[in-house]
This record gives structure tokens, C-alpha cells and sequence, in this order.
């Protein structure tokens, strides 16, 4: 690889660096743009499944061609620009919704070594670069100038601050067990123990020990991408669409992708977190980056059981769920993990 | 030019503007809106630094959280600029005051002979997997345990207070125990009744 990129390399120059980490970068968002198409196409034959319908069959085989239909609608419509609107702000407010959900990648390792890159406070960053997108939706809804848009930009700025303090806690507790912010560490920590000696490597990773940990982060990323049964933000009976009803076009659709990016963000982060990255469950089959696919798509699938399974929460019934019962569970349990890792009971040493 | 500085001046100049916009721009909510651009570019100057724990921190904590809770505070408010701008000349000495008291203070600590590169030379450069979260958390729970704590109790107290400040028991609200939501058996709500079907005639 490095001998076959040498004459490239040289053709560059010094702005080499920067031309390899641009194709590595397009190499990641690329496909997870198209997962993101299909993940629209997979959520309507899935959800039409649970609910007795077909879905969509019409474009191509299967409706296989229907993403491709959509995207192509939604950019050859006209983007309208409320005229009482703050226009600089309308247009940013669809970008910092979209960039955030494509900068957290950076330092998603997708196996061992590949990753974009490897930094020592990977969850720290994407903690950090997550908390920036409610801004998208915050800005988007205040720039409308219009009721319903500002009512779901206040709903999403409390539901997100409020749901980002239990994931926080989870998090800690994951990495007082792995004792890095590594992403590629938390994954590799989790190959170790015994089970993962026995052959059984699906019951040495985090999940098991921190199984209610595992759920309360499940479903605070269910709230913090704002999905069903958490999406009071865009709760089409309430507020219509939250902060999207002034969008149209392309601006509409960015706002889309970032939805469906975060899901496939909080899935893949899920897997790495708690369910052993691109690590084997059994001893005999190789590890590899398709264990890292796999996983991600049964938790996208929950997301979509989630939406297709359960009514929309009230708001107040959101607001107690995070404050009165995640955070004090949470809290409780960092000082349960932290006493369990200092006892001689530990498992982690 | 080293790349390095060119990545701080372009995040210095971008940090000085923002800061600039947020004392000049006479939309409240622009004005929050380049203060998280203000604590974005500080950010990226603290990474330059190896100070990676500290600039996530002010990432997750002022831009994550504080800002948003400001934000949604500042919407909120129907603020008359007009009003605001009456008092601008009687404030304007005290104001003047404070501001060339924080100019000769850092002037006196920026170039005084206790922060020169004499008093303190360049770090020795970061070795092969030194954390700056690590040495943080090691530093934070020996040396400083006390101070960390006492901050910690600061901060305790003024979350009480602003909880006991704000907290009020309002009478004739009716409020469903959500115990009892879930308690709730399908039997104790619907009633299945067979009957026969009624035909006309």
C-alpha cells in the first residue's frame, strides 16, 4: 500500500497530508451517506412490516431505487427563505445540525487501527462534538421567526441538555472499567477476561456488567437523536415539525441526514461502548470490521422497533424519565462500578 | 510560517472578532451566538497547547450545556435595546474604570518579569503516550483533593440554593403518580362484554 502510493505522494508535494486525510475522510462519509439513504428505506419496509403494510415497492426492484428518488426530489426543490427570518442564521442552522453528526467519525475506529484518528480523548470528543448539535436545531428554530418552530427549538434544548447528563454517566462508568478515553482501547479492553479465554467473547464485554448501564445509554441516545418515542421536538400532532417546518429542498433534507446520521452514530458508539466493537463473539470466527456492521445495524434496528412499538411520551413524562430516574440510577451506579473495581470481587484487573 | 501558527492566528483572529461581535452586535441572541464561537476557537487554542482534557471540557460544559441554558433564557426575552441604551452615558465612567483596572492588571501579570519565557521556559515536549487527562486526574486527586473538594461543596450549595430558590408547591394542580400509570392493568379500563349481534328483523 505505502510503495503503490509512493509516486502519488510525490506528485503532491507537501500538501500530500492533507490530500490523503480528505480521501480518508470522503472514504468514511461516503458509504455512511449512502447507509443513511438506506436507513430511510430500511425504517419505511421495516415499520411497514410491523404495522401489516408493504412499504415502498414502486422505484426499482423491491422500491430498492426509492432513497434515490427522494434525495433527487428533495434537491431540485426550491429552498425558501421566510422573508421575516434572520437569513444568515437560517442557512447555518441546517449546517451545525449536519456537520457535528459527520465530525464524531473522526475517531470512530472501525477495527483495529483503522481509525481516522486515533486520539487519546476519543469519547471525550465525541461527547464534546455531539453536545454541539442541538445548536442546529436551536438556531434553526429561533432564525424561523415562526411559533411552532421555536416551540420545538426550546423542547430540543432542554430534552438534549437533560439526556446528555445520563449518557455522560454511562459513559464514566465505562471507562473507569476500560481506564481510557481511547475509543480503540475501550473496544481491545473488552477482549480480555475470562470468558474471552473460554471462546466466549460476547460474555466478557461491557454490556453484561454494565447491563443497566447499556440500557440507559440505548435509550438516552434514542433521546438525544430525538426519535420516536422521544420526538416531542418535531411531534407532528403538537408542533408540526419542530424546528424543519419553515425548511424546504435541500435544507429540509440536511436536517434529515443529520437525524438518521446521529442514529447510525449512537449505534455504532453503542457497539463499540458496550458490545465489543469489531470484536468476534465466539472464539473460533476471526474479528473484523463486519462484526462492527452487524451490531450497528441490530441496534439501528432497535431504534426502528422503538418507533414502530411505542407512543410518543408526553413532555413532562420525558422530563422525569431523565432527571428523576436516569441521572439518580446513573449516579448511583458509577459509585457501584468504582467500589466493584476497587474490591477484590473486580473482574477488571 | 510554521503551520502550527498559522492554526493559531487563524483561530486567535477568529476568537478576537467573535469576542468583538459579542459586545458590539445588537441582537442579544447573536451576541450568545458568537460567545460560543469565542469558546470554540479558545478550545481549539487549548488543544495547540496538548491541553486536550480542558479543551473538550469547555466544549462539553460552556458550548454544550451553559450556552444552550443561556440561549434558551435569552430567546426567551422580549429585550428593548432602546431601554437598554438609555443609562450608556451615566455608566459609562464606572464602566471605563473596571475595564482599565482589567487592562493594568494583565498588562502588569502578562509583562512582568513573573510570566516571561526567563520565568518560565518552553515545557519540555509531551513523551510518546503522555495524557494530559491522566496527569490532570492524578494532579486533581492528590495534590489538589482539598481545593477539588471544597469546589465541588461551592457548587453543591449553589445548586440547592438555586433548587430551594426556584421550587414552589402550587396548590389545585392535579398530578397523576406515575406508580400508579403503570400499575394500571388492562382489566381495570376496558370491559369486554359478549353479546349477540342485534339483526333487524
Amino acid at each position: 500500500m505505502e510503495a503503490m502510493l509512493q509516486p502519488v505522494a510525490e506528485f503532491f508535494g507537501p500538501t500530500w497530508t492533507a490530500v490523503w486525510v480528505l480521501v480518508k475522510i470522503i472514504a468514511i462519509v461516503a458509504p455512511l451517506m449512502i447507509g443513511v439513504a438506506y436507513l430511510t428505506y430500511a425504517e419505511r419496509k421495516v415499520i411497514g412490516f410491523m404495522q401489516g403494510r408493504i412499504g415502498p415497492d414502486r422505484v426499482g426492484p423491491y422500491g430498492l431505487l426509492q432513497p434515490m428518488a427522494d434525495g433527487l426530489k428533495l434537491l431540485l426543490k426550491e429552498v425558501i427563505v421566510p422573508s421575516s427570518s434572520s437569513k444568515s442564521l437560517f442557512i447555518l442552522g441546517p449546517i451545525l445540525a449536519i456537520a457535528p453528526s459527520l465530525a464524531a467519525w473522526a475517531v470512530i475506529p472501525f477495527d483495529d487501527g483503522l481509525v481516522l484518528a486515533n486520539i487519546n480523548a476519543g469519547l471525550l470528543f465525541i461527547l464534546a462534538i455531539t453536545a454541539l448539535e442541538v445548536y442546529g436545531v436551536i438556531i434553526a428554530g429561533w432564525a424561523s421567526n415562526s411559533k411552532y418552530p421555536f416551540l420545538g427549538a426550546m423542547r430540543a434544548a432542554a430534552q438534549m441538555v437533560s439526556y446528555e447528563v445520563s449518557m455522560g454517566f454511562a459513559l464514566i462508568c465505562v471507562l473507569l472499567i476500560s481506564a481510557s478515553l481511547n475509543l480503540s482501547d475501550i473496544v481491545l479492553s473488552q477482549g480480555q477476561g475470562r470468558f474471552a479465554e473460554m471462546g466466549l467473547g460476547f460474555l466478557s464485554w461491557n454490556w453484561l456488567p454494565l447491563l443497566p448501564m447499556f440500557v440507559v445509554y440505548l435509550i438516552s441516545g434514542i433521546a438525544e437523536t430525538n426519535r420516536a418515542p422521544f420526538d416531542v421536538v418535531e411531534g407532528e400532532a403538537e408542533v408540526v415539525a419542530g424546528h424543519m417546518v419553515e425548511y424546504s429542498g435541500m435544507t429540509f433534507a440536511m436536517f434529515f441526514l443529520a437525524e438518521y446520521a446521529n442514529m447510525f452514530l449512537v449505534s455504532a458508539m453503542t457497539s463499540l461502548l458496550f458490545l465489543g466493537g469489531w470484536l468476534s463473539p465466539v472464539g473460533f470466527l476471526p474479528d473484523g470490521f463486519h462484526w462492527l456492521a452487524l451490531k450497528t445495524a441490530a441496534m439501528l434496528f432497535v431504534f426502528l422497533w422503538a418507533r414502530a412499538t411505542f407512543p410518543r411520551f408526553r413532555y413532562d413524562q420525558i422530563m422525569r424519565l431523565g432527571w428523576k430516574v436516569f441521572i439518580p440510577v446513573t449516579l448511583v451506579w458509577v459509585f457501584v462500578v468504582a467500589a466493584w473495581l476497587m474490591s477484590p470481587l473486580s473482574i477488571w484487573s | 510560517m510554521e503551520f502550527k501558527t498559522f492554526i493559531f492566528y487563524f483561530l486567535a483572529v477568529i476568537m478576537v472578532f467573535a469576542a468583538l461581535r459579542v459586545i458590539t452586535s445588537r441582537n442579544p441572541v447573536q451576541a450568545a451566538l458568537f460567545l460560543v464561537l469565542t469558546f470554540f476557537n479558545a478550545a481549539g487554542i487549548w488543544l495547540l497547547l496538548n491541553a486536550e482534557f480542558l479543551a473538550m471540557t469547555l466544549v462539553l460544559v460552556y458550548v454544550g450545556a451553559v450556552m444552550v441554558l443561556f440561549l434558551f433564557v435569552v430567546m426567551m426575552l422580549d429585550i428593548n435595546l432602546d431601554r437598554i441604551r438609555q443609562g450608556f452615558w451615566s455608566y459609562l465612567p464606572v464602566g471605563a474604570l473596571i475595564g482599565i483596572l482589567l487592562l493594568l492588571e494583565m498588562v502588569m501579570v502578562l509583562g512582568g518579569s513573573y510570566f516571561g519565557l526567563d520565568a518560565m521556559p518552553v515545557p519540555p515536549a509531551a513523551s510518546q503516550g503522555y495524557s494530559n487527562t491522566r496527569e490532570l486526574g492524578r494532579v486533581l486527586y492528590t495534590d489538589y483533593v482539598y481545593a477539588f473538594e471544597l469546589a465541588s461543596l461551592v457548587l453543591l450549595v449553589a445548586m440547592v440554593s438555586a433548587v430551594t430558590l426556584t421550587l414552589r408547591k402550587r396548590k389545585g394542580i392535579r398530578y397523576m403518580a406515575p406508580a400508579d400509570q403503570v400499575a394500571v392493568r388492562r382489566e381495570d379500563r376496558v370491559e369486554l362484554v359478549k353479546m349477540q349481534s342485534e339483526n333487524e328483523a
